[in-house]
This record gives C-alpha cells, structure tokens and sequence, in this order.
C-alpha cells in the first residue's frame, strides 16, 4: 500500500530526466513491496551516465584508498601525477598503530609525481628510482606500487618493475593497476587489491595461532571501529589472526590462512577474498555486522554457534550480558531523544545496510537506502551472481582462479554441522541488505545529486547519512546530515560502545540549538508597527 | 609521529614524499565556482571529479558542485568525445547552469582528447556557453590550474567592444571567500568600479537559509567577464595564480595588466591600494588609513611577541610570498620557505628577500613537506605556518604551527576570515602571537606564569 504512494512520488521524480537517463535510472531504483514475494531485482554495478553528479570515486581510491592503504607496514608508492596520491593521504580515518619493531608508514604520502616528459617517454625509470630512494630512506619490508589513469595508457610495465625491485632489494613489492578509469567505480579496485592479497600475501607467514582463531574481514577500523571489535572479541577468547585491513599489517596478513574462520564485516570490498580462501584453504566465512547492538549481539552468537563450544557459547553470553548492563542507560537516553525521526542512508557498499540496524536500536526508520559501488548481490542476496550478467566494464577487472593448497587446506565443519548451521548463520553467505527492509522504504543504486535534492524534498527525511559531498546540501536544505564514511571524525560507531556514540552524536545533531537560528526572527514575528524610538 | 624522517638530507631524484601541493583540475574547479551559474566539468574518470570535490567541500564546509564525464577503460582506449557529448548535453538538461567550464584531466590530457572539437559537435541549447581549459596535472599544481581556468574563461568570453566601462578587473588569486569579500570591501571604500574574476563569495561562503541553492547567489557573470575586455586595467594579485589571465586579456583586448603581490601584509597591501588609487585617481580613505594605523599600532604594541622568532612557511606560492614578506616586516626570521608548485621565480623572489633582509634561509620550489621537515630536524625554527598536513611535523618537532592558506581541513571559519589587506594583517598576527604565547603558558614554570603579556 504505502510502497504504491511512495513509488509515484519516485516516478514523479524521475520524469523529469530526458529520456536515455530515465531509462538507465529507473532500473536503478526499487520501492520495497512488503506485499510481494517476488524478486525485486535491481540495477547495480554499471556505468554512471556521463554528465551524472555521481558520488562515486574511482578504481585506485577502490585499491590504494580503501583496501592496501591500512596496511600500516606497506610503504605504498601511487605511481602517477601528484593529485590522486595527494586526495588519498590521510583523508581516510583508517587508524593505525605499530608494535615492536614494525614500521608504520600511514603518515606519509609517497609519489613519483609523474611530469609531462615522464608522460611522453615512459614513468618506468622514475618509479625504479623511487623505490630505490624509498628503499634507502625507510628500508620497509614491503612496498606497493599503485597506479594511476595515465599510467596504463603510456604502458608503464609496473609488474616489471616490482619484479626488478623485489629481487633488487630482497623484499615484497606487489604492483597493483589500479588505473581510475577501471571498472566502473571503486568496486572494481577492491577486487584488484583482493586478487593481490591473496596471490602474494596470505599464505606466505606461519605465525602460531591459538584457539577460536579468526580474521576480521573488511573492517577498515574507521574511527577505531576495528579496535573496539577486538576487545570484545579478546574479551571473549577469540584469537584474531589478522585484520583486512584497518590496522592491519603485511606481517598479519601472511598468515591469515591459519586462522578456522574468517568474519566479514564489508561484504562488497572483501568477498572475494572470502571466496577464494574458502576455495585455497577450505576456510569458511560468515557475514557478520558489527554495527547495531542486535547486529553485534547476533554476530557474537554467531561466531560462537560456528566453533559449537560450550565454553565459548557461555562466554559469549556473558560478555554480552557485562556490555549490554554498561550501555542500556545511555542508550535509552538516546532513544527517547531520536525515536519516530526518519532516514535516508547513501553509503559504499555495505554500511547503508549496516546502519540500518543501529538507527532501528535508535527507533529510527530508514525511508531511503543505497550503495554508491555495490553489486546486486549486495542488494538482493547472494543467490543472484548467477544471474548477473558480466558486462564489458567488469570484465575489464581480472577475476582469478584458486585451486586448494595441498599444506593448508582444512575443513572445520563436519557435513553434519554444516547442514545444522546452514540456516541459522549466514554460513559462507550473504542475505544483502533489501530483504529486511520495510514496505515503501526506497531503495537507490549509485544515488546522484539531482536524486538526492529531489528525494529529501518528497521523502522528508529527518537525517541524510552519507559523504562530505552531500553533507552541506542536505544542510544548507535544514535536514541533519551525518557522515558515515569518515564519521564526522568521531566514532568508534561500532560494537556496543559504538553504538552509545553513534546515538550520542545523532541526538547531538539533531539536537544542536543551531537549527532554531536558521530563520531571522524578523521573518516570523509582526514587526511593530508605528512605534517611535525613544518617544 | 613521522618517526622515520631522517635528519640527514639526501637528494632525491624521483620519489615525492607528503607533498605540498596538489594537482591542477582542484584548481581549475576552485575558479569555476567563482563564476555565477556555473558548473565546473571534469573531463576523465569519475575518481578525479570526487576527489577534488571532496577535497573543496572539506576545506569550506560548503557544497561542491561539478559533474564529470565519468570515463571508463572504453572512453580511455577510444577518446571521450562521446563521454564529453553525451555529458553536456545532460549536464544542461537535468542541471540547467549558463555555463559548463571543462577542466581536462591526467587521462584525457594523456589520450590527447580535443576539447574544443568536441564542443563544437556539441548540442547546446540556446544561450548557454560551454567554455574549457587544459589541466594536464604532470605539469604545475591546482594553482597553474586556477591560472589556466582563469585564462580559459578570457579567452573565450572577454570581448573588446570599444565601449570602455572605466571598471578595473582584479584576478584574486586562489584566496578564500573571506579574502575575495575583504578585497571587493576595500575597492568599495576606494569608490572603485570593478569586476572581480573569479570570486568564489556567496558560492562557497553561502548562508544557511533552509533552502540549498544549486547556484548561489554569488560569482562573477558571465556578462560581467565578457564585459572585462572593456577595462581600464587588470590587477593580478598573485603571479603565479593570475598573470597568465591579466596578460592574456591584455593581448586578447588590450586591457594592460599590472601583477602584484596577493595583498598579505602591510607592505602589499600598500601597494595594492597605492597601485589602485594611482589607476583610478581615487584617494585611500581614512577608514581604509585608519585600519592601516591600527595595524601598525598592533605591530609596534606587539613585536615583542615574535620579533626575531624562526618560522618555516610552507604552502602556494603566491601566499608564501607575501607572508614572507610579511613576516619580515615583522622583525620575524623566514628561515625555510617550501612550496610544491614549480617555479624558479619563486625561488629567485624569495632569495631577494632573503638577501634584502640579510637573512640566512632556504627556499625551494617544487618541494615536498619530508624536505621542509628534513630542514626543521636539522636546524629547528619557533614557528609552522602553512596548510593542515603542517600538523604531522608540528608535533613531531613540538612546534607551535599556524594555519593559514589552502587545505586546512581539520579548523573551521578560515574561509571567511580574511588573511588579506590591513584586517587580515591584524588576523595573522593574532595568529602568530597567540601560537607563541600559547606555547610559552604550556611550558613556563609555575612560577614563571605570566598574567599579563
Ligand atoms: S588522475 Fe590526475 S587529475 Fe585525476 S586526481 Fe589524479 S592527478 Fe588529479
Ligand atoms: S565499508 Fe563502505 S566505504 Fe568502507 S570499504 Fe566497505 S563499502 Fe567502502
């Protein structure tokens, strides 16, 4: 019922696009049926239509920014002109911190600085020098090398290079093309970066690993979301193994094979290394969302169900239980302030879904939710990649085979267990984020400016949650507007204490008595009329 | 924090470590914006586009608007022609600007993509203008990218129709809002008629009425630009950011250009106001001459706060200049001064200043921040000045750090403050004095604690 109001607002909406963009656009956009059982397949992962103010980035800002870029102990070198190693610099709250004698490398910005004659005659010898002065000057153990647009049109052989530099200096360099115009968004860098981590990095370590050993998948402890995590999973008992990638390290990551399972947290960035650790090493994965208190309960529970010890079980509920008691107070506090609001949610590709759930702990209803870069799967359920057709952009981004590793694949669950898990965790699958959303909730792929100035007009909502790149608009427009990529430069949002700023700061900004000032009071109020000054 | 910045200095040929400076189409956007009904376009893959957007929207806390032509490995292989028409002709149908201002990017600078070509085989509707410049960012830094944007905008728009409007341009240079404001506010008590080109006030300072304007209320017309070639004259405040514009439509419609330093300090604030009233026989007045007394009131009240203190200056060149200068005046010693923009002349200026002064100091252009802080380990200054990435080595060298120029990302207000004229005079020594004075109440003995200083 409400989805057939909401759908003509959107269609209202959408007709004032000339024809070719309405017709790419509304494939783009579904209005949940609660009613319907059918599939409602959506649109994801193409092309943005070319004079679009899209929100998207770029294939190296999918790779350098989001993915290699954490690791604290690589000394990243963006192969390119100035600008893109210069936007990716510490815009990103990846936070990061060393131990022992491990370098830590997220403070520096390293660059060839391509010049116009490095255009016309080749980079290959600037970035051999660069390595080697970065080499000399901070003797890291492993480097990259990422680059940017020109770089493939002027046919820069960068797997060349780290070869050279590998065998040159007796360290890891991997090289990842990572050029702008690959794929169609940041999504296809993810997977370049996977299919690096996998091939040169796991695998090659042999730490010793305890019991309940796990890796964190795609948590790029943003605002120390990651580090939250791993108290309360240490508090447990787990034994993380490595994180991809927030705080993450080479060093870690080598011996991520070792670990029984892997949890993964931002499905679009890091599934395929999911999937191909699963098919290598025999190592199962389940989706989990850190975000929300249920979420994180659930996720607890869980992980917990996945190993089926009794000990681990309990454990787990008391740990639920300690941090529920020290955050039920505040959170309450937060909920009688921002019950019965509404949101709109524009993020990546995973937390417009995450989010959802802390807003629900919050009583407040998401009216609208997209990703920027994910895939159908990310929408709809791992149950359709059979069905998406790949096009010419995603062919474009390699996709690689792995056989199981004869010394290191093991299989942890029985079949038994497996069918006992199956369907009470999300074992080696994901759900996506539009199955638990409401009737008449709109849902956006690649939401453009145009779409969103027109959808808080007709949607109302109370907070817009996106990127910096809306933030002011939505402002300027006197809705609240919280940034959920950088947090706004708060946070940790994540676990159970997360969740308590997360409330904090929604309550706080909707809350701030600056709202009330947005209209002079000689607008409103009867001016009197007549009266002489001092008479 | 930068823990593995060596102090031994060794010279690096090819590796650019946390850069000051960045690249070109930022720049190119910047100008754009300063253009009233305009929308900037991004010619390459849609990563570039979001950075320098982002990278805007985060140093003024405004909105950032500018499509792009959203390139994919198929635009890269066959050129962006049909990327390029396809986008314009939807940027004026769904976005609906006067005028779309196209900046070039690395990638289409590399395929060779030819720009006026396309724009011509273009659809656009009657009235509008589509205008571009070239912004290949292997060559300068976002302030060659200004410059170029600035150039564009003349070269297609300025017309010379013998019909002279006894107004003065003034190119501003890459300055914020806060400054473009100051410097209309100052020609404005000159009785001046000008246009400002660009001018970024009102765009990207916008207020907060409840309702988000695509287009704000600020910007320089197109009219107005087209009208510039009708000028008595052109002041360039900044070389490096604004002579290319001045002198081209000095060429283009014999409008002469006079280059001056961006107006920071008292020195070039004189000058500007001199060079002003000798162009237009206009006296400075005495609000203007009363501002400057209180100036030079502050600066001899004060000078004991900094006089004779070390600073390093890191940032655009055209700012570094002119704070240079300004310090100087000060009695303060610029004992490094780092820009990442390329240009001998930047150099050359600031020995002479060096040389002028008598003091022993080091610039370099075409520098990057591992440089600067290579200098400071070696010999350490009392003072930062420069653009927040300064904030890593303040605190690795526990020195007092003062932002000022472009980015500052992690202070708000900056864009509407003005660093420029006898105010902003006022303002950086605010600055100055207060992170000094801040320091010594930090690390003064108890006893040492000073009430009045
Ligand atoms: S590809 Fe070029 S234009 Fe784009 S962000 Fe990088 S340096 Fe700037
Ligand atoms: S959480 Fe979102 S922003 Fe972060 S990597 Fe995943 S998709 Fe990208």
């Amino acid at each position: 019922m409400k989805q057939k109001i909401v759908k003509q607002k959107v269609d209202k909406v959408l007709e004032s696009y000339p024809a070719a963009v309405f017709k790419n656009r509304k494939e783009h956009i579904v209005v949940k049926s609660g009613e319907t059982q059918e599939p409602q397949p959506i649109t994801a992962n193409t092309r943005t239509v070319p004079g679009i103010i899209t929100n998207r980035g770029c294939c190296y800002a999918g790779c350098k920014g989001v993915v290699v870029g954490p690791l604290r102990d690589a000394l990243i070198i963006t192969h390119g002109p100035i600008g893109c190693g210069y936007y990716s610099w510490g815009t990103r709250r990846h936070k990061g911190k060393s131990t022992g004698d491990e370098k830590n490398f997220l403070n520096y910005s390293f660059n060839t600085d391509l010049q116009e004659g490095d255009i016309v005659f080749g980079g290959e010898k600037k970035l051999r020098q660069a390595i080697t002065e970065a080499v000399e000057i901070f003797q890291p153990e492993t480097v990259m090398i990422c680059s940017t647009c020109p770089v493939g049109l002027i046919g820069d052989d960068i797997n060349a290079v780290a070869a050279w530099a590998q065998k040159e200096f007796g360290i890891k360099v991997l090289a990842f093309s990572c050029e702008g115009y690959k794929g169609v968004s940041q999504s296809g860098g993810h997977h370049i970066a996977n299919n690096g981590l996998i091939r040169h990095i796991i695998g090659t370590g042999d730490a010793v690993v305890g019991k309940y050993a796990v890796n964190i998948l795609g948590e790029y402890n943003i605002g120390g979301d990651g580090w939250e995590v791993e108290r309360i999973l240490k508090k447990i008992g787990y034994d993380i193994v490595s994180v991809m990638t927030g705080n993450g390290s080479v060093r870690q990551l080598s011996s991520a094979h070792k670990a029984t399972l892997n949890v993964i947290q931002c499905h679009r960035s890091i599934n395929y290394i999911g999937e191909m650790m699963n098919t290598k090493y025999g190592q199962d994965w389940i989706k989990v969302n850190f975000i929300g208190v249920k979420s994180m309960m659930k996720s607890l529970r869980d992980m917990a169900a996945y190993f089926g010890d009794q000990d681990l079980i309990d454990r787990t509920e008391q740990v639920i239980a300690e941090e529920l008691s020290d955050i039920s107070g505040a959170m309450e506090h937060y909920r009688e302030i921002c019950k019965g609001k509404t949101a709109a949610l524009f993020v990546g590709g995973s937390r417009a879904h995450h989010y959802q759930m802390l807003l629900q702990d919050i009583g407040v209803e998401t009216v609208l939710a997209g990703y920027e870069f994910g895939h159908r799967d990310d929408y709809e359920g791992r149950e359709v990649i059979p069905t998406i057709k790949e096009d010419g952009d995603s062919k474009n981004i390699e996709s690689i085979e792995v056989e199981a590793d004869p010394k290191h694949y093991r299989v942890f669950l029985t079949p038994e267990r497996v069918e006992e898990l199956k369907d009470k965790i999300s074992l080696n699958y994901y759900e996506g984020m539009m199955k638990k959303m409401a009737d008449g909730s709109v849902v956006v792929d690649d939401l453009n400016h145009f779409e969103t100035e027109e959808f808080m007009k007709v949607l109302k909502p109370d907070i817009l949650c996106s990127g910096i790149k809306d933030k002011y608009v939505a402002h300027k427009q006197g809705i609240f507007s919280k940034q959920l990529h950088s947090y706004d430069y708060s946070g940790p949002y994540a676990g159970f204490k997360g969740a308590v700023n997360f409330a904090r700061d929604i309550a706080m900004g909707l809350t701030t008595p600056s709202w009330k000032f947005a209209t002079p009071p000689w607008k409103t109020e009867p001016m009197l009329e007549g009266s002489v000054v001092g008479g | 924090m930068l823990d593995y910045t060596p102090k031994e200095y060794s010279k690096r040929e090819a590796l650019n470590i946390n850069p000051a400076k960045t690249c070109q189409p930022v720049g190119a956007m910047y100008a754009a914006l300063g253009i009233h009904k305009c929308l900037p376009h991004s010619h390459g893959s849609q990563g570039c586009c979001s950075f320098h957007r982002m990278f805007l929207t985060r140093n003024f806390r405004d909105p950032v608007m500018a499509s792009t032509s959203s390139f994919t490995e198929g635009g890269a292989v066959f050129g962006g022609g049909s990327n390029l028409k396809t986008a314009i002709k939807n940027v004026f149908s769904i976005y609906n600007p006067d005028m779309i201002a196209i900046h070039t990017t690395c990638l289409s600078e590399t395929i060779g993509d030819d720009i006026p070509t396309y724009i011509m085989s273009s659809q656009i509707p009657e009235g509008k203008i589509v205008i571009h410049a070239n912004t290949p960012s292997y060559q300068g830094s976002h302030i060659t990218g200004f410059s170029n944007m600035v150039k564009g905008m003349i070269k297609y728009l300025a017309v010379n129709s013998k019909t002279p409007n006894g107004k003065l341009n003034v190119i501003p240079g890459f300055v914020n809002p806060g400054d473009m404001r100051e410097i209309k506010r100052l020609m404005k008590e000159m009785g001046i008629a000008f246009t400002m080109l660009p001018d970024t006030s009102n765009v990207l300072d916008a207020p907060m009425t409840g309702k988000f304007e695509m287009y704000p209320k600020g910007g320089t017309k197109v009219q107005e630009i087209i009208d510039a070639g009708n000028s008595t004259a052109t002041l360039a405040l900044g070389s490096f950011a604004s002579a290319d514009g001045a002198f081209e439509l000095e060429k283009k419609c014999k409008v002469p250009a006079k280059v001056l330093k961006t107006p920071i300090g008292v020195k070039a604030t004189d000058e500007f106001l001199m060079t002003l009233s000798k162009l237009t026989g206009n006296a400075v007045p005495e609000e203007i001459e009363d501002e400057r007394g209180q100036l030079v009131d502050i600066m001899v009240d004060c000078h004991y706060h900094y006089h004779g203190k070390k600073v390093a200056i890191f940032g655009d060149p055209d700012l570094c200049i002119a704070l240079t200068e300004f310090v100087i005046s000060l009695g303060m010693i610029p004992k490094y001064v780092v820009t990442g923009t390329p240009g001998e002349a930047f150099e050359r200026e600031i020995n002479a200043m060096f040389a002028e002064a008598g003091i022993d100091g080091k610039v370099k252009a075409l520098g990057d921040l591992f440089t600067l802080h290579q200098w400071m380990k070696e010999e350490a200054v009392d003072l930062l000045m420069g653009g927040t990435h300064g904030k890593y080595i303040a605190r690795a060298e526990d020195v007092p750090f003062v932002r000022i120029g472009f980015p500052i990302l992690d202070r708000s207000v900056h864009s509407y403050m003005p660093i420029v004229g006898y105010k902003g005079a006022m303002r950086i020594i605010e600055m100055i004095s207060n992170a000094l004075l801040d320091r010594q109440d930090r690390d003064c003995a108890d006893e040492d604690m000073e009430l009045i200083m």
